[in-house]
């Protein structure tokens, strides 16, 4: 197919977009339009580009898809959120086929230094634009398909500023839900800029959920503004429909001694990829980048991190575990720049892989590239079956084989689970990875866990 | 209670055991020991049902039952424990979780009531007692980071919790401070009754002051080359495994 009629398949809601959008900022009008050209000329990513090469989109470029540039009729009420809200969480900001939803939404008892407006009303916004400008900035020249798109038809965003000072009471919910409202599998372009003010400290918490076993596409492109010595938490649990796919870009950029830590569950999705990159130019920044994929059947997911230490004395911690089952395909691509002049860089980096099944398959790729000559650095792959020996050591207590696989798989994924500081959360993923496992395997009981 | 006849096994296509002959009976304190490389540890690696071991001829009957016909867990459920030399660690899992499943999976299989947390807790204090572990050990990953003598004692706790008929102790003393070793050992003998039969394998006779023996059997080259009461192990001790080789003809003798 030429990359013409793919990207032309957008252009009449590019159009919409534009007509519906025409109260925004000149400057906005103009990047939308920049990219829209930029996503014409380079349509979707292909297999012949080295970020890409494992990643087949062909399907979502091949798809008929109904981009989604407005509240369009979704049935989704507030009574059908239950079973993805988390009672830690009760600031609440909803969106449905990626627009933001205020009537869904719930901001809690009303905390005084938590700004949040939906982001074409901030780009508007003297107080909020030039910062947002720069972020957008920084996304412009992407050479990456989908970023484009979702630059061009992002509609309903949101901006959230946390003030200087600030820490906020209760974490941040950022929930996405996809909806199909007409014959079309929805596209949605959900798109966040979260800017954390100096000293400021917040909890972020982005989940992805469907309503259905439909397909869709989320596009989504968040952005983390973590300034001089805030502090973000940031945990994002992606489930979306098994016929679902996702593509998601996360970045943050962080000030002189700021502190992103972020732990990604990929659990769902037909393709799912994420582009997750974290940028140091400022000493004294720390990054956790953290994550677990499982996958399963033919579901295939692709991680592509960048930890990009620019300057001194910066530390970068990340561990990413996967578990492959059937004939999944998982890709890690994880990259580590330590730039000329960034000394005293501490950086660790681990992919962890366990295949459930012969017929599975990983490509993993760590990288670190170092310019600067005093550092400590160190990174690893490692790809494995379940142990022989653990697994006998579980069925010589009376543990059936597949339940005794269970526990061992649980036990490889929960180091990761771990790491998210929101109970319901953690709770919420045990159940799923554990439920997961048990299909096929005829066990029951597993909730002995717990 | 435990019939070991003619038994031959193999790891690799490499012959270990070569003809083993063993009847245990209720009551009774079988002790195994034998040089490096004696095939001892593949013994009770063979009656725990270990998958790298393929076993070649013989039988082995247990309560009436041919345990080699039964899968690993199911012979756990039929009541036979072995107390591993190296004691396999469980990230994410804790111990008191594992041993709770373990113990019902047993209760199932008997019929008899399965507990619930709280009720388990009640049980797992006073098994974790009879070992001197700490509750703290409880909410741990199944020994992750355990030292060799905690994990060692929590072999022991997990044989307390599953009440076997026969237990089977594969070089539980190895490794272990002379402290540790007497809790290991008091556990053990507190755990003994008369209808239930425990096998020890160890190198060293030292296991033996602690946990007296009715009967040790040295294994060398795959065979039992020579039976006796506690005794022998003091004589071994003594005279050290060269003593076997020297004697000649050692007799495998049938109990």
């Amino acid at each position: 197919m030429k990359a013409s009629a793919v990207t032309d398949k957008f252009a009449a809601a590019f159009n919409d977009v534009v007509v519906r959008q025409s109260a925004e900022p000149s400057w906005l009008s103009a990047l939308r339009q920049q990219s829209f050209s930029r996503f014409q000329e380079i349509g979707f990513p292909s297999v012949v580009e080295e970020e890409w090469k494992y990643t087949n989109v062909a399907a979502i470029a091949k798809g008929e898809f109904s981009p989604v540039t407005h509240v369009n009729g979704a049935a989704i009420a507030r009574q059908d959120l239950d079973a993805w809200t988390y009672a830690e969480a009760p600031v609440r900001f909803v969106f449905v086929n990626g627009i933001f939803r205020q009537d869904l939404s719930a901001q809690g008892e009303a905390q005084a230094g938590v700004v949040a407006l939906t982001l074409e009303n901030a780009a508007g916004d003297d107080r909020f634009a030039d910062s947002i400008r720069q972020t957008f900035a920084r996304r412009a020249e992407s050479d990456n398909g989908f970023v484009a798109l979702n630059n061009a038809l992002f509609a309903g965003g949101l901006f959230l500023r946390i003030e200087r000072n600030v820490a906020s009471n209760y974490p941040i919910h950022l929930l996405f839900v996809a909806e199909a409202v007409t014959g079309k599998a929805p596209a949605s372009s959900p798109r966040v800029i979260i800017q954390a003010q100096a000293n400021s400290a917040a909890t972020i918490i982005e989940s992805y959920s469907s309503s259905g076993a439909a397909s869709y596409l989320t596009n989504a492109v968040i952005d983390f503004e973590v300034e001089d010595s805030a502090r973000i938490q940031h945990f994002k649990v992606q489930r979306e429909s098994a016929n679902g796919f996702h593509i998601a870009a996360t970045r943050a950029n962080l000030g002189p001694k700021a502190k992103y830590e972020t732990t990604t569950i990929n659990l769902g999705g037909a393709i799912s990829r994420h582009d997750i990159d974290v940028v140091m130019d400022h000493e004294g920044a720390e990054c956790a980048v953290d994550g677990l994929y499982m996958v399963e059947g033919n579901q295939h997911t692709d991680t592509h991190s960048v930890i990009d230490h620019r300057q001194p004395h910066c530390t970068s911690r990340q561990l990413y575990k996967g578990i492959l089952d059937g004939k999944s395909r998982a890709v890690f691509n994880g990259k580590v720049f330590v730039r000329h002049g960034a000394q005293q860089t501490d950086a660790q980096q681990t992919n962890k892989n366990l295949l459930l099944s012969n017929d599975a398959q990983i490509d993993t790729k760590p990288q670190l590239e170092i310019y600067a000559d005093d550092v400590k650095c160190t990174h690893g792959a490692a790809i494995g079956q379940l142990e022989e020996d653990e697994l006998f050591y579980l069925e010589s207590r009376g543990i059936n084989p597949a339940l005794a696989k269970n526990m061992l798989t649980y036990g490889f994924a929960e180091e990761v689970i771990e790491r998210i500081s929101i109970e319901s959360i953690k709770r919420e993923l045990d159940s799923v990875v554990l439920n997961r496992l048990s299909q096929g395997a005829g066990v029951s009981g597993l909730e002995v866990l717990k | 209670m435990l019939e070991i006849k003619n038994l031959h096994a193999s790891v690799d296509g490499k012959e270990i055991l070569k003809g083993i002959n063993l009847t245990v009976n209720k009551g009774e304190v079988h002790a195994i020991m034998g040089p490096n490389g004696s095939g001892k540890s593949t013994l009770a690696k063979v009656l725990a049902g270990h998958p790298s071991y393929e076993v070649t001829g013989g039988e082995v009957i247990f309560d009436g039952k041919n345990l080699l016909e039964l899968s690993p867990d199911a012979r756990a459920r039929e009541g036979v424990f072995m107390a591993f030399q190296y004691p396999v660690e469980v990230p994410g899992v804790s111990n008191a979780q594992f041993l709770r499943l373990a113990y019902n999976e047993k209760q199932k299989h008997l019929g008899a009531e399965e507990l619930d947390p709280l009720e388990f807790k009640d049980l797992l204090k006073e098994k974790a007692a009879l070992v001197e572990m700490d509750a703290s050990f409880m909410t741990r990953s199944v020994n992750e980071g355990f030292s060799g003598g905690e994990k060692k004692r929590n072999e022991i706790l997990q044989m307390a919790v599953l009440d076997p008929k026969l237990a089977v102790l594969d070089e539980t003393d190895s490794g272990l401070d002379i402290d540790a070793l007497r809790i290991v050992a008091e556990g053990v003998n507190k755990l003994h009754s008369p209808d239930k039969a425990s096998i020890l394998v160890t190198h060293y006779q030292r296991l033996l002051n602690y946990i007296v023996p009715d009967f040790v059997h040295v294994l060398s080259g795959g065979r039992i080359v020579k039976e006796g009461g506690k005794e022998l192990a003091l004589e071994l001790e003594e005279k050290g495994y060269d003593w076997l080789k020297n004697s000649n003809g050692a007799s495998a003798a049938k109990k």
